[in-house]
């Protein structure tokens, strides 16, 4: 076996899925972390991606290689499989590391398997499809298991190492393809939608003022999720959208404040732990996956539960 | 300009989907299966950019591409009735079990014959969920990709789209032959109008097998697998819990179920 993790970050700080991917790769036995980014993101990285138990750090380093998305790491990702002898690649469920995976899969003939949410140390993934009303083992047969693994799947578990960075230049083949602007996301002082162990959304009921949404978010330490009846009317940022075409979130809670919980919203959400629901109208679909519903106006209950819980809290 | 969208035919968003236990595949049988509603808006902008750029007349068309069983052909006559052109079903019993590195083996084989300027994807298919498609085409067929466009642009032989994920929204460009992938943002689709319900009748739907694309069954279907499913068990459904209606201390008890889940 030698299991290969990409680890996903931003201007050399790592995300916390490069902590879960390495804590699932290491019961395989021996990891290598690879980092894709330009001259020195490896170094920025490296005691972070220490603090997880790698066996070996290859940085692929080169100073066009994010003019694309996702060709330019596929080309010097899979070069790097195919010399290695790579058996195993673990890669994030997001949007750039799923079109990462599918070429990479392509471009060293191997199988790929998107959204597990949990891999063992022979490679079997397991994923929950459906909305959660199944649960899949599958195997990849051919070439490199390529596994897309969705955030929050696991706790990462620190385990310290002390591997130097092997910085490699690759060869790149530029695309056709030319950024001419970027407007990053603007991150807020709250936890990635994906990430965070609270959830809480708005959504049509909300009439477009969230305040009430995310004065408990707060409080708990959630993230803000929206449904898309929000983003679309311009309440909240696309990036917040959880469902089918938005993000898959499975929190410990995801707390639906004047949602509906139509199939490409409850898509998004359904296989959180605990869900519950504030929504005026008894007969709301939300209600049918609900561990706790408040059938209630969420502009009366959400303010009276965030103080009785800030009270409580003390 | 000639364009081709990809679509799919999916089961029903709302339908009840399960795997079968021998084929361990997605039921198809029982469920009603629509055009994929994300292909829509892939449509939608294929039918706009026409418009934007001289409609029919100007020698522009769109060409509905789908792999899938026989009955994919309703899918395909829903585009159709929507405006596109014509459509072409690669349809074959051995394609069954095929999985993303077939289907875009498949698609891929069909555009290289179609030969068109613009290629367009919707972002996932609702049933399998992968989002690889498009990437996977762009690697097979050495073509430029633009993916998760919230807005696309043609003009002369370029094409520029806004994409838009959780990262940002970047501003991007390449030059046909291109294939872009859209977000359910990007436009309002269309309902088919009596008018298009009635010419879609007599447009033509090829249909293909492998023999004819010269693939041979052993690379695609379940044959020729890149990856297979072990074992699957159903959960069971979640079952609603306790629901209490506020009448004036609503938020109170959410914060003691909350209290007493450890949760806040
Ligand atoms: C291709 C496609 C993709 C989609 N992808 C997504 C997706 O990723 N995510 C997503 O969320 N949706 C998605 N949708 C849209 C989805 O079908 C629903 O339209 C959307 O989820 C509805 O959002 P909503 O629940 O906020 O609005 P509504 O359905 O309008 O529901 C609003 C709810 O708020 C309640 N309410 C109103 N006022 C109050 C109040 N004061 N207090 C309490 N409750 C109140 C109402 O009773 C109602 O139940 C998609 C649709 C399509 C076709
Ligand atoms: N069997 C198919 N036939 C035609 N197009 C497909 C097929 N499967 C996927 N696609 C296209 O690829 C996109 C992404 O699908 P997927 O990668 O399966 O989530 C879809 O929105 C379609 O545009």
């Amino acid at each position: 076996m030698s299991t290969f993790v990409f680890i996903d970050h931003i201007d050399g700080v790592i995300t916390k899925t490069a902590g879960e991917l390495l804590t699932i790769a290491r019961r395989a036995g021996e990891v290598t972390a690879v980092i894709v980014g330009i001259p020195g993101d490896g170094a920025k990285a490296a005691a972070a991606i220490n603090s997880f138990g790698a066996n070996k750090i290859i940085a692929i380093e080169d100073s066009t290689i994010n003019d694309h998305p996702s060709a330019l790491a596929a080309q010097a990702l899979a070069d790097l499989l195919l010399e290695k002898g790579a058996t195993t690649l673990l890669i994030p469920s997001t949007a750039r590391g799923k079109e990462i995976a599918a070429r990479v899969a392509v471009r060293t003939n191997s199988g790929i398997i998107t959204d597990a949410v949990d891999v063992t140390a022979d490679s079997t993934a397991t994923q929950s499809i459906f909305g959660g009303s199944a649960v899949v083992h599958s195997k990849v047969s051919k070439g490199i298991a390529i596994i897309t693994v969705r955030p929050n799947s696991v706790e990462p578990e620190s385990q310290p190492s002390t591997c130097e960075v092997e910085v490699i230049s690759p060869k790149l083949n530029p695309t056709k393809v030319v950024i001419s602007n970027r407007e990053p996301a603007k991150k807020g002082g709250r936890p990635e939608l994906t990430e965070a162990a609270i959830v809480v959304s708005g959504g049509r009921g909300t009439n477009g003022d969230f305040a009430p949404v995310e004065a408990l978010a707060d409080l708990l330490g959630a993230a803000v999720g929206a449904s898309r009846a929000a983003t679309d009317a311009g309440w909240y940022p696309h990036s917040h959208q959880v469902g089918q075409t938005g993000k898959t979130v499975s929190p410990s809670l995801y707390i639906a404040c004047g949602i509906s919980g139509a199939i490409q919203h409850r898509a998004g959400m359904q296989t959180s732990k605990v869900i519950v629901a504030i929504n005026k109208d008894p007969e709301a679909p939300i209600f049918e996956v609900t561990d706790f519903g408040v059938v209630g106006d969420l502009f009366a209950v959400l303010p009276q539960a965030t103080s009785a819980i800030a009270a409580r809290k003390g | 300009m000639k364009i081709a969208v990809c679509v799919k035919q999916v089961p029903d968003s709302w339908a009840e989907k399960k795997l079968n236990a021998s084929t361990k595949l997605i039921d198809r049988e029982g469920v009603d299966a629509v055009l994929n509603d994300l292909d829509e808006y892939a449509i939608e902008a294929a039918l706009q950019i026409v418009e934007a750029n001289g409609g029919a007349e100007a020698g522009h068309s769109v060409t509905l591409i789908s792999m899938g069983p026989e009955r994919a052909t309703e899918a395909l006559r829903k585009g159709l009735s929507m405006g596109a052109d014509d459509a072409i079903l690669i349809s074959d019993a051995a394609l069954a079990g095929s999985d993303a590195l077939a289907t875009s083996l498949i698609l891929a084989k069909v555009i290289e014959r179609v030969k068109p300027d613009l290629i367009l994807c919707g972002t996932e298919s609702t049933d399998a969920r992968m989002s690889v498609i498009p990437s996977m085409l762009s690697e097979r067929l050495e073509l430029p990709q633009l993916s998760f466009a919230g807005e696309v642009n043609v003009s002369a032989d370029q094409v520029s789209i806004k994409r838009v994920t959780d990262e940002g929204v970047d501003s991007m460009s390449a030059p046909m032959p291109v294939i872009v992938s859209v977000i359910e943002k990007i436009n309002e689709p269309r309902y088919p109008s009596f008018k298009g319900i009635m010419a879609a009748k007599k447009k033509s739907i090829e249909v293909l097998s492998l023999a004819d694309l010269g693939v041979s069954a052993a690379e695609v279907g379940g044959a020729g697998a890149w990856s297979l499913v072990n074992d699957f068990n159903e959960q069971a459904a979640r079952s609603a819990g306790v629901k209490v209606v506020d009448e004036g201390a609503g938020g109170n008890a959410l914060s003691e179920f909350l209290a007493e889940k450890r949760l806040a």
